[in-house]
């Protein structure tokens, strides 16, 4: 038996760079065999523009098999399973970590319970929509897959929102199921340094300094590696109900994970329960759609990935609405007392935001009816989904409920909806960065962190992917600013927000959004993609282009002046006001109603331009004003916001803060002066407290360093006069 | 990092006080026996003894570990053990110390130890004979004692007036004790608990607290020191509006408005299914009323300036047409000579009033005319001066007379001195009613356009002198405030601050117009709801705490 040494550096950490280094070697003998492990560790704080972590502590590992192994080892192919980085779930989040922390460099291991269920897709077959399309377009910006699958993938295509300004226009793609899933799978196998595993994750091995070993699985495997991402969606202690009747499962017909939860509590974790649905699948074949109200994709399709090579237009398929009657809300009525919810038998909280349908009956009593889409869940399957209608109805009440939708009348059902409940840990337990701040090197994303998306979790997995990586390399972790992108907003919220029921992303929920728009998610994110590794050079290159392109149109406008002429006219005439003479385009593009497509009309246009190119140089111009007020405002608050908290506040010492507020912040821990005041039950008033404690924290520091400089002066001075008078009396 | 000037100034105090304050500051982590036991230790000398605060904090931190197991996080930075500012106890005297003794003056403690404190220097009358060692004062009632210096000599009798956090000016313990009102007394009871631990209050400390704690918001804060340095029944009655809400709870609505609007406004762009249509009319009511309560507020921020310095008005005119009597009947005083000799008056007299509620500046000036006198000659040049700097210039001539060549050059020169500044209203006042005959005043009319207004007087008799008033209070705007029963006014920090308020709703209605796209507007609703936050103090701002707390005085 060979034993480790290892050598550990200890951690620098300060407010400030400190020149001189302390170091304290440690031997530990460790029942690692062959292994000679050397580390050194190291912490340094890096400030970039938008992004920062002062937590992360990058530690440079080197791993240097020995050579001299020795044949009587039983258990030398153990190596074997050694990674950088450990990814447990194949959902949406674990595909995107997996392929992040792949593509950096990583040597990534995918856990996953069933390897043919990867990148499933248990509820809405859809990506996107209000808030969650700005996540896919953020996600591609920075290299991820899922707008690029999504594209791949589409049954059909809509942007909603469309008249309510740029900011909240949201691309939703249907997509086809099996083929999404089969699609990712085929990425995820074949990505160089990824390997794929089927294996129930247990235990989460914790080395001596609270850091991640690895992981153990049911059957008694070791996956070793310095990060470890988990991903347990709604696997771990899931249960699956429909009406009083449960099961233990992670979906409907997968079994739950089992052992998981229990690990983390010793660890000291808190867990809590959560609820979310899936509505029942009906056959497309028994729906009469005659009388129902189509749903046409958009003739002028849009994408979610800013790499033309996916922009391959397919066949859109249609879907139906239709609507809740009479009979649907009495039928509900009639057996509240049969659902989970009102008959009071399962206590977690289910989303708000996805209201079952007897929610909504019960919460908008006045509402006569709720619309229904039917929407198709592939080219090759029948299944229809219909949303807007998860239930917790007994399954022998679920065939009678649908058959109160017109057209529904004769349907047959093909699954019956079901809740699932499962366990989730509040997400205060990790950084920005998304590690848990109780062990380094262990990450959480996804529905374990109490999301609900697809699009939530791959946001959430592709930077937790990419920070496993750095982390395993020892480089300073990345974080997305709140004010940065969508994905930085959801996770700041994760972190803050004490949340007790699923978390949807919203447009509401980002102060800024008209910064943070899907036109403008490459040039926000993709820099930092390129930055990170997971950007090539090709898609640099046509990213490069685009913004030169853009930025060249916009000079063009502002420079091209007309007077007069066909174009003139027709802008007064859209426009309501008149046209002065040589007046740049730019002023023309300004007006209300005015769009870049009357330039192209009139032959002002530049062809050298993209639809979405166009688009671009229009919103910039346009809404320019508003643009540059909401960067006032945010700039306002980001010089307030950003100011740094110190990692060791004793908040409980802080009397003047609310009883509710110390607990609260001693409990989140929040980075910034922002974060705290986002805190639930941190009152303004707390926070002007918080900033006065800073302050004089910081003048008293100030004031002692002023001291001790004073005193060694005075001390210097006393000396130079006695050396003086020394003098003087040789002279003399 | 760049602090505004005035949060300077308060913090500037600050982390002064801790080191003597940190004895106290550590004190009330401590249970109260030991607490006793150290303060003895403590009380003579300001440094403490190095074990046992050090214990302390190191006692604390093993409480929280709970929560502070993230070990990696937990070396390096600033610690917050010690030392946090408002944990200490302060004291002040709360009353006047300026001016001939009053009876009455006030000692006042507020914070966790204050009762301790006062335990430890006020020996109830009731509890003389069986001396018990705690002091336990039920809250809002008054006892009648002695309190002891640290030698355990009476110094003053006094009543205790214990004020139990939160039912106190600044939420926390609070501790009043009303001494003999000579400042030997005072200063000997404020030492008294210095001695037994408290420290001493920096300006604007309790006003402070009472912000921190929740108990005032900022606007309210503010009128607290505007009603301290009242000078008029309107500014204190104004003051006292504004501490009691009425401008906190205005701003209050208006932001829950505009923040509801912004609900309505975004739970559209995400549930647009679930809600019904946002009726368009309806919001921009809402916001058309919302405007106009804005502009209402900022039309009380002149009255604020009114108030707050008063008004200047400078009586000018001919020699001999009756300035000076003018003034005394305003003033109802004697305060300037009045003869018949033209030219009585040589220097500048001052006379304060009060005209509706607002402190008013009366300055008689030398009758302005070409003289020899060399006395005269310099009243004459200050009587101009006087005229170009004052509010409100009351051009007085005589009814007997009528209007001289003398006046219209009078008028001339005043206009031609206001030109370069600004122009401040002028008053013609034809004084002497009473000797000239009703009818010949059509004079007047052709002057109509060089004067804001005139009345017509009698400053022997008074008569006239309410209309001059009237006129006067119409010409500053006064009217148009204080009606409708709104007395709050707003301040400079607030005006701006309203002012940007008011853009952002008239741009608000701009891109209604435009039909530019919903989302559009929650960017000036929002701008607008962060300007109102930045009023009431609940919008986080170093802005917010700057240029308040230093100019109160000590006490409140």
């Amino acid at each position: 038996m060979t034993t480790t040494l290892s050598l550990h550096l200890t951690r620098i950490v300060s407010q400030f760079p400190v020149p001189s280094s302390l170091f304290c070697p440690l031997s530990s003998a460790k029942q690692r065999p062959q292994l000679l492990k050397c580390r050194l560790g190291l912490r340094f704080h890096v400030h970039r523009c938008f992004f920062a972590s002062p937590y992360a502590t990058p530690r440079r590992c080197f791993s240097i098999s020995a050579s001299n192994s020795q044949g009587w080892d039983k258990d030398s192919d153990t190596s074997n399973e050694r990674y950088d980085v450990i990814v447990v779930g194949g959902g949406h989040a674990g595909c995107e970590a997996a392929l992040s922390s792949a593509r950096i460099g990583a040597k990534t291991l995918l856990l996953t319970l069933n390897i043919d269920r990867i990148a499933w897709q248990p509820c809405n077959p859809a990506v996107g929509g209000p808030a969650k399309s700005q996540l896919v377009h953020e996600v591609d910006a920075l290299g991820g897959e899922i707008g690029k699958v999504a594209d791949r993938c589409y049954l059909q295509k809509r942007i909603l929102n469309i008249s309510r300004g740029p900011a909240v226009r949201a691309l939703r793609a249907q997509t086809d199921k099996r083929e999404y899933a089969s699609e990712m799978k085929k990425i995820v196998e074949s990505t160089p340094n990824l390997s794929i595993r089927e294996a129930m994750v247990t235990d989460i091995l914790v080395g001596k300094n609270d850091n991640v070993e690895g992981v153990h699985t049911f059957f008694g495997m070791n996956f070793y590696a310095p990060s470890v991402v988990l991903t347990t969606g709604t696997f771990m202690s899931g249960k699956i109900w429909v009406g009083k009747t449960s099961m233990p499962a992670g979906r409907a017909g997968e079994s739950a994970s089992h052992g998981l939860t229990e690990n983390l509590q010793q660890l000291g974790f808190e867990t809590d329960r959560l609820k979310t649905g899936t509505p029942a699948r009906v056959d497309c074949r028994t729906v009469d759609f005659s009388g129902l109200e189509p749903q046409h994709g958009d003739e002028e399709v849009n994408w979610f990935s800013f790499d033309p090579d996916y922009h391959i237009e397919r066949e859109q398929m249609c879907c139906y609405l239709t609507r809740t009657t009479k009979s649907t809300h009495q039928l509900i009525k009639d057996n509240l007392h049969e659902t989970p919810t009102y008959g009071g038998w399962v206590e977690a909280k289910g989303p708000r935001y996805c209201p079952s349908i007897e929610d909504k009956i019960v919460r908008f009593q006045d509402k006569e009816s709720h619309q229904i889409f039917l929407e198709p869940e592939g080219r090759s399957v029948p299944e229809l989904y219909v949303q807007g209608f998860s239930t917790g109805l007994p399954e022998r009440l679920q065939l009678p409920l649908l058959r109160t939708l017109p057209g529904l009348e004769n349907c047959s059902m093909l699954r019956p909806a079901y809740a699932v409940e499962y366990d989730y840990l509040p997400a205060h337990q990790c950084f920005r960065s998304l590690m848990t701040k109780k062990i380094e090197g262990l990450f959480f994303s996804g529905q374990i962190n109490g999301t609900t998306g697809y699009e939530e979790a791959a946001a959430q997995g592709i930077i937790s992917g990419i920070n496993a990586a750095r982390h395993s390399d020892g480089k300073s972790l990345i974080v997305l600013e709140r004010e940065s992108s969508y994905i930085g907003t959801l996770i700041d919220d994760l972190v803050t927000k004490d949340l007790r029921e699923p978390y949807r992303m919203l447009t509401s929920r980002s102060e800024h959004r008209l910064l943070l728009r899907s036109d403008n998610a490459d040039s926000r994110l993709t820099p930092l993609g390129r930055e990170i590794g997971l950007i090539d050079d090709r898609r640099w290159k046509i990213y490069l282009d685009k913004q030169a392109r853009i930025s060249e149109e916009k000079q063009r406008l502002k420079k091209t002046r007309i007077s007069g002429g066909d174009l003139a006219a027709e802008i007064t005439e859209v426009s309501g006001q008149p046209v002065r003479d040589s007046s740049t385009l730019e002023s023309l593009l300004k007006k209300p109603h005015i769009q870049y497509k009357v330039f192209d009309k009139h032959g002002f246009g530049n062809d050298l331009l993209s639809r979405l190119d166009k688009e671009c140089v229009e919103v910039d111009i346009k809404y320019e004003g508003f643009i540059v007020r909401q960067q006032n405002q945010l700039q306002q608050m980001v010089n307030q916001q950003h100011k740094r908290l110190p990692e060791d506040l004793d908040y409980y010492a802080m009397t003047t803060l609310s009883h509710e507020a110390r607990e609260k912040l001693s409990k989140v821990r929040p980075q910034t002066i922002g974060q705290a005041s986002r805190v639930g039950g941190v009152s303004p008033a707390d926070v002007t407290a918080l900033l006065i404690i800073l302050e004089s924290n910081r003048r008293r520091a100030n004031e002692e360093r002023r001291h001790q400089m004073l005193t060694s002066i005075v001390a210097d001075a006393n000396q130079e006069v006695s050396e003086g008078l020394l003098k003087e009396t040789t002279i003399s | 990092m760049a602090l505004p000037p005035a949060f300077r100034f308060l913090l500037r105090h600050l982390p002064q006080s801790t080191s003597p304050g940190s004895v106290s500051s550590i004190f009330p982590k401590l249970s109260i026996p030991v607490h006793r036991k150290l303060s003895i230790l403590f009380s003579s000398s300001p440094k403490p003894t190095s074990s046992p605060p050090q214990v302390t904090p190191k006692a604390t931190k093993e409480n929280k570990l709970v929560f502070n197991k993230d070990e990696r996080l937990g070396s390096g930075a600033v610690s917050c053990d010690e030392s946090v500012v408002n944990s200490s106890t302060i004291a002040a005297i709360v009353t006047s110390l300026c001016g001939p003794p009053a009876a009455v003056g006030i000692v006042r403690l507020s914070g966790p130890s204050a009762v301790s404190i006062v335990g430890r220097v006020f020996l109830p009358a009731s509890r003389k004979k069986r001396r018990r060692p705690d002091w336990r004062p039920v809250s809002h009632v008054v006892e009648y004692g002695e309190v002891l210096d640290s030698h355990g000599n009476v110094i003053d009798e006094v009543l205790v007036v214990p004020m139990l956090g939160p039912k106190s000016y600044t939420r926390e313990d609070v501790v009043e004790l009303q001494c003999h009102g000579s400042e030997i007394c005072l200063r000997r009871v404020l030492r008294a608990c210095l001695d037994a631990g408290a420290r001493i209050a920096e300006p604007g400390e309790f006003t402070l607290r009472a912000f921190l704690n929740g108990r005032l918001d900022l606007s309210q804060a503010e009128n607290v020191g505007k009603l301290i340095s009242a000078k008029s029944v309107a500014a204190a009655d104004s003051a006292l509006a504004g501490i009691q809400g009425g401008f906190s709870s205005l701003v209050k609505l208006l932001r829950a408005q505009c923040i509801e609007l912004l609900t309505e406004i975004e739970a559209r762009l995400d549930f647009d299914d679930e809600m019904p249509p946002l009726e368009l009319n309806l919001v921009i009511d809402k916001i058309h009323g919302m405007l106009q309560e804005v502009e209402n507020a900022l039309g009380t921020a002149n009255y604020d300036k009114l108030l707050q310095s008063g008004l200047q008005i400078a009586i000018v005119g001919r020699p001999n047409v009756g300035k000076s009597s003018l003034l005394n009947a305003w003033s109802k005083s004697e305060r300037a000579i009045v003869t018949d000799i033209a030219g009585t008056t040589r220097d500048i007299v001052e006379a304060n009033i009060s005209v509706g509620g607002i402190p008013v500046t009366l300055l008689d000036t030398a009758g302005i005319r070409d003289t020899d006198d060399i006395v005269e000659k310099i009243g004459v040049e200050r009587s101009e001066v006087v005229a170009t700097s004052a509010d409100v210039i009351v051009m007085t001539v005589s009814a007997t007379e009528g209007w001289t060549l003398e006046d219209e050059k009078l008028l001339e020169r005043i206009q031609s001195n206001k030109s370069g500044s600004s122009s401040s209203p002028v008053v013609l006042v034809i004084n002497k009613i009473d000797c000239a005959p009703s009818s010949a005043y059509d004079w007047v009319n052709t002057l109509s356009s060089s004067f804001n207004k005139h009345v017509f007087t009698c400053a022997v008799s008074g008569q006239g002198i309410p209309d001059l008033e009237a006129a006067i209070i119409e010409l500053v705007g006064l009217n148009r405030i204080s009606t409708g029963g709104r007395k709050w006014t707003v301040n400079q920090r607030q005006c701006e601050q309203l002012v940007r308020t008011r853009e952002a709703f008239i741009r608000l209605k701009g891109s209604i117009s435009e039909e530019i796209p919903l989302d559009f507007w929650t960017i000036d609703l929002r701008e607008a709801a962060l300007a109102l936050g930045q009023i009431s103090g609940e919008d986080i701002s170093e802005e917010v705490l700057s240029n308040i707390f230093g100019k109160f005085c000590i006490g409140k």
